[in-house]
């Protein structure tokens, strides 16, 4: 975190200087997306195929400076469908084999290496994306892509309320422990839900003042050149960035081709 | 900030269909970028910011579903609806399915156009429809609108739900066999209870904003009355 910064960053932003961060958000973005189309798109018997993306991913966190644990720490988002995964050879259809003991549908062994497999490489790539990216260059990279106006613009005012949310969520609990609620573990809940209409109107009136003072001072819907930072992608940057989705997808090509 | 993820995740669909549900998207916001772009005005704007942080916060509520592993989360489609319109509504829920995707690889990138034909188009477009007709029948005091929130929120969920279903009918890339009316009726089930929550969720929200700031709830602003009614036009009063 870096002093005035710190509002814009984000839990998953990590605050290094690498190849990676330096490269414009536009470029990363779409980077990002190419490479997960490609994994996505490889059929899911091609083992092989899949070592090879894991392979890059761990080549652009070395270069990214994110290390190993935080990666794989921060994966457990996906365990629902993991989950998911684990039942599906029991659950499947069609042939069967017997595995120690197990009986086991051959086709829900493959749908859960494919889930496992594909989700746990597209949370990877997004990660990664989250880790070099903040919030705000996020935006800018959207702006950039030619995202409409008005979906960057409901996107900046949520990035921007979320810490306002969250301040007055604080507030309000730090109220009502003063008056003597003593709330613990989970009967905080009902003073919460009691409390969640009150919440949002605060929030709002709040939010509303910031984006008056915001129009005052000249906002019109676009956020100033000034803010964006960085200049755009040079073709040399974009070249940069589109080795790993072109590897990726010559990877997913010769799979399809094999298969 | 804990969170666990529970959209579509890459590789539970199959290509082909994604493909096509992203089409399907896709059209959809950019119709709803057209008519919300009427509807933004200074008064929507901090609000459409405000209900998209607000899903974005709730939506990391969680709900495992533990039978298919598979887990359920408030959607907040029936508050969006409600208090900025069908329209930017739908904008809102895609920008934070978007971004969740992006960032917090929440829901597989390959799989948005799913993600947001199930959250963003089915799941407003009904709120939306129960809205505008429970709001007609029922009677105008804060009972009528609180119950026309967790209806309106109830079946939303429950029929969002079941995309995902008729999605996984279509392209799931595992073939459950006679499994897959056992996966319909889990969804159903726990999303009804999901949408009990967010009924009552959005129903206490909404009530209690139309009480201090009526003129912040879009689904009234439409139907209201004026009392200096010049056009009694019933669509674009405002």
């Amino acid at each position: 975190m870096t002093g005035v910064g710190a509002g814009h960053a984000h839990v998953l932003y990590r605050a290094t200087n690498s190849p990676v961060h330096r490269l414009p958000p536009e470029v990363k973005i779409a980077a990002m997306v190419a490479f997960t189309i490609a994994v996505v798109a490889t059929p899911r018997e091609a083992l092989w195929a899949f070592g090879v993306y894991a392979l890059l991913v761990a080549v652009v966190a070395a270069l990214a400076r994110v290390n190993a644990r935080w990666l794989l720490l921060r994966s457990t988002i996906e365990l629902p469908f993991v989950l998911f995964a684990v039942a599906l050879p029991f659950l499947g259809a069609g042939e069967r084999v017997e595995l120690a003991g197990l009986h086991l549908s051959v086709d829900g062994l493959y749908g859960a290496w494919n889930i496992i497999a594909k989700g746990t490489l597209g949370v990877w790539a997004s990660l990664l994306l989250a880790a070099t990216t903040s919030t705000r260059d996020l935006i800018v990279g959207l702006d950039r892509l030619r995202c409409p106006q008005i979906l960057t613009q409901i996107a900046t005012f949520m990035l921007r309320y979320l810490d306002v949310l969250v301040g007055e969520t604080r507030r309000m609990r730090l109220a009502r422990i003063s008056r003597g609620d003593d709330p613990r573990f989970v009967w905080q809940l009902r003073g919460f839900a009691a409390g969640i209409g009150a919440l949002f109107l605060r929030a709002f009136e709040r939010g509303e003042r910031v984006y008056l003072a915001m129009l005052s001072r000249g906002y019109t819907g676009r956020m100033p050149t000034v803010w964006q930072g960085s200049a755009t992608a040079t073709t040399g940057q974009w070249l940069i960035a589109a080795t790993v989705p072109v590897l990726a997808g010559t990877v997913a090509a010769t799979a399809v081709a094999l298969t | 900030m804990e969170t666990l993820a529970m959209h579509i995740s890459n590789g539970i669909i199959d290509g082909p269909v994604a493909a096509v549900f992203a089409v399907i998207a896709l059209a959809a916001m950019a119709y709803c970028v057209m008519r919300g772009r009427q509807d933004l005005d200074d008064r929507l704007a901090p609000m459409a910011g405000l209900v998209a942080a607000f899903l974005f916060a709730v939506q990391m509520l969680n709900f495992p579903i533990f039978t298919a592993g598979v887990s359920g989360h408030l959607l907040g489609g029936a508050l969006a609806a409600m208090l900025v319109g069908p329209w930017v509504g739908a904008l809102c829920v895609a920008v934070v399915l978007v971004v969740q995707a992006l960032v917090f690889g929440d829901g597989g990138v390959a799989m948005l156009g799913l993600n947001i034909t199930n959250m963003a188009v089915i799941g407003i477009a009904v709120a939306y429809l129960l809205i505008a007709l429970l709001l007609r029948v029922l009677p105008r005091s804060p009972a009528g609108l609180a119950v026309t929130a967790f209806v309106a929120a109830l079946v939303s969920v429950v029929v969002a739900a079941m995309g995902f279903v008729l999605q996984y009918q279509l392209g799931g890339t595992t073939d459950l066999g006679g499994n897959l009316a056992g996966l319909a009726g889990t969804m159903a089930v726990s999303h009804l209870f999901i949408g009990i929550g967010e009924g009552l969720i959005t129903a206490t929200t909404v009530v209690t904003v139309a009480k201090v700031r009526p003129d912040l709830v879009y689904a009234l602003r439409a139907l209201k009355p004026v009392a200096s009614a010049t056009a009694p036009t019933v669509g674009g009063v405002r």
